[in-house]
């Protein structure tokens, strides 16, 4: 049943790319640090940066995002963009008065050759009377990485900026990466009921998901506080999703090719704090991966509430398995994402034909081999691709269904075969940010999505129209 | 109508939001409200530092002016951000080639970044030129691209000469002003192309439209009135456009411009190098719609032609009152907030608005310029607000302060609205109603309807 991948027939380099299947720095970076209590991300840039970025996002997240932009003018281009740096901030914290101000780099002020950290220290020496927000800053140049690059070099940037020694706690650090609103509250549930106290980092489920308002709030209400983020040095142990994070960004580099290090494994290097790395948990396996490490560092047995989710994750396993054995699917997205996704395709029968990411650490096909190692072969693994690699490949090897954001909408409607939409972003649906992929129950969702799909296709395509299954 | 007894804001409006700290204070003379305020309002200055504004740069302007060219490469040279977010987000359409609603960028690295990214430029534009087949192309150079020293005309130039298409080089470096420079760059771009068309001659009677983008297909409702009363159409810039008719445009007898904001520097260059007069016309609603066919075929001098556009405008009227007054009925003395992109646009929405019962209570713009606020100030009533490039703290501010029914605006102001409790009307780039023309302003009527009478609004009050 299970032949291997057809191979990609031109591999002719188009040099360009084409329909991107990323995005840029310092979108990834403004989403990690609308996750901090009171933050309010300024991008250090041309204002088209901003604009666009809060525009790709309100389409998703249906929510006011407030990202600011230093203006760049020709002046601050030719001079560097100090002044624009100090006016930014004057304005933002006069305005907001947030309890944080995150600066986020360009290609343009990197190019430049801006120091913004520079720009920071001096405009705290220059107000060291004032009773000033806390500043953080990311490096997020768009020509390094993507926008999974610049979400993750916020969280390490954010935990290397406030992080501190001291007496070992109980508590759990959790780097959930890039996942939903709702799968960011799931979570909380989950540590909770382990009975563990928390830092998660970054958690916009309220800032990027708010309920209605009576009144417009400058800064919504929600986020991790500086606080917390302070006490992430004394955790008893670190839990972080993904294992690719930010090795993108290395790919391409001229200046430094050392390592970028993440927020756990900083934590573990320079606090002694234990990580656990480990993909994102969608599928019985992953999320087995996770419960086993609370289990572990808890010392308690999983609760009955999540082994009950569990065991009814299985038995939908067992109806529905016979609707999805052996389809052939397209994954596509940010590379952890991907991992995890065709992770949990894999164990249901589903035939991952073409797991593909604009992202850029060539190493999507070695870590898929490692999470699926009976099939993981045969599933055609390719970084740098964009859509339409994906839409020529398709056209070759027609594929059941889509298994990603919409964005690859275009190319399944052409191909007239169903689209699950997870993932980031969801720019053609209303509830895209409530999406729930993670845990047993997240998988649950996503497992009676694809499934019903399916038998929704074959419904409709039949000439009968059978009101059983 | 004076509606000082109307709860409207009072002068001690501005200082009560002072207090508050809302505002920027280098922001407040681009904010004025009619009746309280004889000073002219500030516009066309580079938004503040720190802001966040619902402006773009540049390249954004220049990319929404070209980018319904549909049968043209376009190629964005720079790193990735830019063709991403730009990746078919208009509701321009084309009843031929789709071209342009791909993104094709050269995603520049770190590599390209230190040594430059010509060579990768130049590989991207003959492999996509020898794919695609493009009847032209356009190079967007972005923010880095001048910095980093790229010689993108020296490129274009090659491309030109070895593919033998057109590639026009559009210096778009987001930093180099606002959108409105953007729209300027995008003219020369379509100036390059004019009048390389040495055969065409164009029939009696022909016009250019300038600046419509053909929205959910509102340029071909207007030909279609314009061909019912005899007028011909060389070239649209940009709606549906084509790069064999800008290269033809040049032999029309008039443009007709609408969103005078992006088009009306290219009229006037017209008029300078062709002495092709120019006439600034709205499509929405319907005094705009109807005088922007009567003053064509005035400007033809033929009665016969002014005689078929009455009795176009007469029949329209006559299925499109009729069909209004329900709505009206139910949107009666409400109010709302209008916020778009040009100052044009916001004073037919002022009319527009009337007609359905519905009065403007603030009303603001991104890029509009002196004559275009005088005109709303005239056209507005007492005690709007008006306001030049905004952000969302004070469009919130202003909102709750006149308590508006209703925001008009674009994806950007709708959260902001919904969030607050009120109804929202897009009526931006992005949207997928036609609202221009007779048909359109029942849609609008249907679309404001649909949002300030729905339920659902009980919930948030």
């Amino acid at each position: 049943m299970f032949e291997n991948a057809p191979i990609l027939k031109s591999t002719k380099d188009y040099t360009a790319t084409r329909n991107a299947c990323k995005l840029c720095a310092p979108l990834g970076a403004s989403i990690a640090f609308k996750g901090i209590r009171g933050c309010v991300p300024i991008i250090h840039g041309g204002q088209g940066c901003a604009t666009y970025i809060r525009r790709y996002l309100i389409s998703h997240y249906k929510e006011p995002v407030d990202i600011a932009s230093s203006n760049f003018t020709e002046e601050a281009t030719v001079f560097g963009g100090g002044a624009n740096c100090y006016t930014a901030l004057n304005n933002v914290i006069g305005q907001y008065n947030p309890e944080v101000v995150a600066m986020c780099t360009t290609c343009l002020s990197e190019t430049i050759g801006d120091d913004v950290n520079l720009y920071m220290h001096n405009y705290k020496e220059d107000n060291k009377h004032e009773n000033l927000p806390h500043i953080v800053t990311a490096s997020t140049p768009s020509y390094q990485g993507s926008h999974m690059d610049g979400f993750h070099e916020a969280v390490a940037s954010a935990v290397k900026t406030f992080a501190k020694a001291g007496a070992k706690g109980k508590h759990v650090n959790l780097f959930p990466g890039f996942v939903s609103t709702e799968d960011l509250r799931q979570l909380k549930y989950i540590l909770s009921d382990f009975g563990l106290d928390y830092v998660m980092l970054p958690d916009y489920s309220d800032t990027l998901d708010n309920p209605i308002w009576e009144s417009y709030k400058r800064i919504p209400e929600g986020g991790t506080p500086i606080s917390e983020i302070e006490t992430c040095g004394s955790a008893a142990a670190s839990i972080e999703f993904g294992t690719i994070i930010n090795q993108g960004s290395l790919s391409g580099r001229v200046r430094s090719k050392s390592l970028s290090s993440t927020a756990a494994s900083y934590l573990e290097n320079e606090f002694g704090v234990e990580n656990h790395q480990m993909p994102m948990p969608i599928g019985v396996k992953l999320s087995d991966t996770f419960f086993n490490a609370l289990e572990k560092i808890s010392g308690k047995e999983m609760p009955t509430r999540y082994k009950r989710e569990r065991g009814r994750l299985i038995d939908s396993y067992a109806d529905g398995h016979k609707y999805i054995f052996g389809k052939k699917a397209v994954v596509y997205g940010e590379e952890d994402f991907v991992i995890a996704m065709t992770t949990f395709l894999d164990e249901i029968g589903i035939k991952v034909v073409l797991a593909a990411t604009g992202g850029e650490s060539g190493k999507l096909e070695s870590e898929i081999r490692k999470y699926c190692p009976e099939r993981g072969e045969k599933i055609l693994a390719k970084n740098h691709f964009d859509y339409e690699n994906i839409h020529e490949w398709c056209q070759e090897n027609k594929p059941d269904l889509f298994v990603g954001n919409s964005k690859a909408y275009y190319i399944a409607r052409e191909l007239n075969v169903p689209i699950i939409r997870c993932g980031f972003p969801i720019h053609d649906r209303i509830g895209g940010q409530r999406i729930k992929h993670v845990g047993y129950s997240g998988t649950q969702e996503l497992f009676d999505k694809v499934v019903n799909a399916l038998i929704e296709y074959k419904q409709d395509h039949s000439p009968v129209g059978y009101k059983y299954m | 109508m004076s509606n000082k007894k109307g709860g409207y804001p009072q002068p001690p409006f501005l200082q009560k939001i002072k207090r508050m700290n809302t505002f920027i204070k280098d922001r407040q003379n681009q904010i004025l409200t009619k009746g309280n305020s004889d000073t002219k309002i500030a516009c066309g200055k580079a938004s503040v530092a720190g802001s966040v504004s619902q402006r773009a740069c540049v390249f954004c302007g220049s990319r929404v002016v070209l980018y319904p060219i549909a049968d043209a490469l376009h190629l964005i040279h720079g790193p990735v951000g830019c063709a991403a977010y730009t990746w078919d987000i208009r509701g321009s359409l084309s009843s031929g080639p789709q071209l342009h609603r791909l993104s094709f960028t050269t995603d520049l690295k770190e590599k390209e970044v230190v040594f430059g990214g010509e060579e990768r430029l130049y590989n991207a534009l003959v492999s996509l030129i020898d794919q695609y087949k493009p009847k032209g192309a356009f190079v967007y150079g972005t923010c880095i691209v001048g910095v980093i020293g790229d010689d993108v005309e020296a490129v274009c130039r090659r491309v030109t000469r070895e593919k033998g298409i057109d590639v026009i080089p559009v210096m778009a470096a987001g930093f180099a002003g606002s959108k409105k420079d953007g729209y300027k760059v995008a003219c020369d771009a379509l100036v390059k192309l004019m009048g390389t068309d040495t055969t065409y001659k164009a029939p009696e009677h022909s016009i250019n439209i300038l600046g419509d983008f053909n929205l959910a297909g509102e340029l071909w409702m207007l030909s279609e009135y314009y061909k019912k009363m005899g007028v011909n159409m060389v070239a649209c810039m940009t709606g549906d456009g084509r790069i064999d008719d800008v290269r033809k445009a040049h032999t029309a007898q008039l443009n007709v411009v609408q969103c005078s904001g992006s088009m009306i520097g290219l009229a006037k260059e017209m008029k300078e190098k062709y002495a092709i007069p120019f006439m600034k016309v709205s499509y929405f609603g319907i005094e705009d719609m109807s005088d922007a066919l009567y003053e064509v075929a005035k400007f033809f001098k033929s009665d016969e032609m002014m005689e078929k556009a009455r009795k176009l405008v007469k029949e329209e009227l006559s299925q499109l009152l009729p069909a209004l007054q329900k709505y009206r009925q139910d949107l009666e003395g409400k109010k709302a907030a209008i916020y778009v992109g040009g100052a044009f646009k916001a004073i037919s929405l002022v009319k527009a608005l009337r007609l359905i019962g519905m009065k403007a209570v603030v009303v603001g713009s991104q890029t509009g310029n002196q004559d275009d606020y005088d005109l709303l100030k005239d056209l507005c009533d007492e005690g709007t607000i008006i306001v030049d490039d905004s952000n969302p703290n004070e469009l919130s501010e202003f909102v709750k302060q006149t308590g508006a029914d209703l925001f008009i605006g674009g994806v950007k102001e709708r959260p902001i609205a919904y969030k607050l409790g009120l109804g929202f009307c897009d009526h931006n780039h992005e949207r997928k109603e036609a609202l221009a023309g007779y048909d359109g302003m029942l849609n609008f009527a249907k679309e404001v309807h649909a949002s300030v009478c729905s339920p659902v609004w009980q919930f948030m009050k």
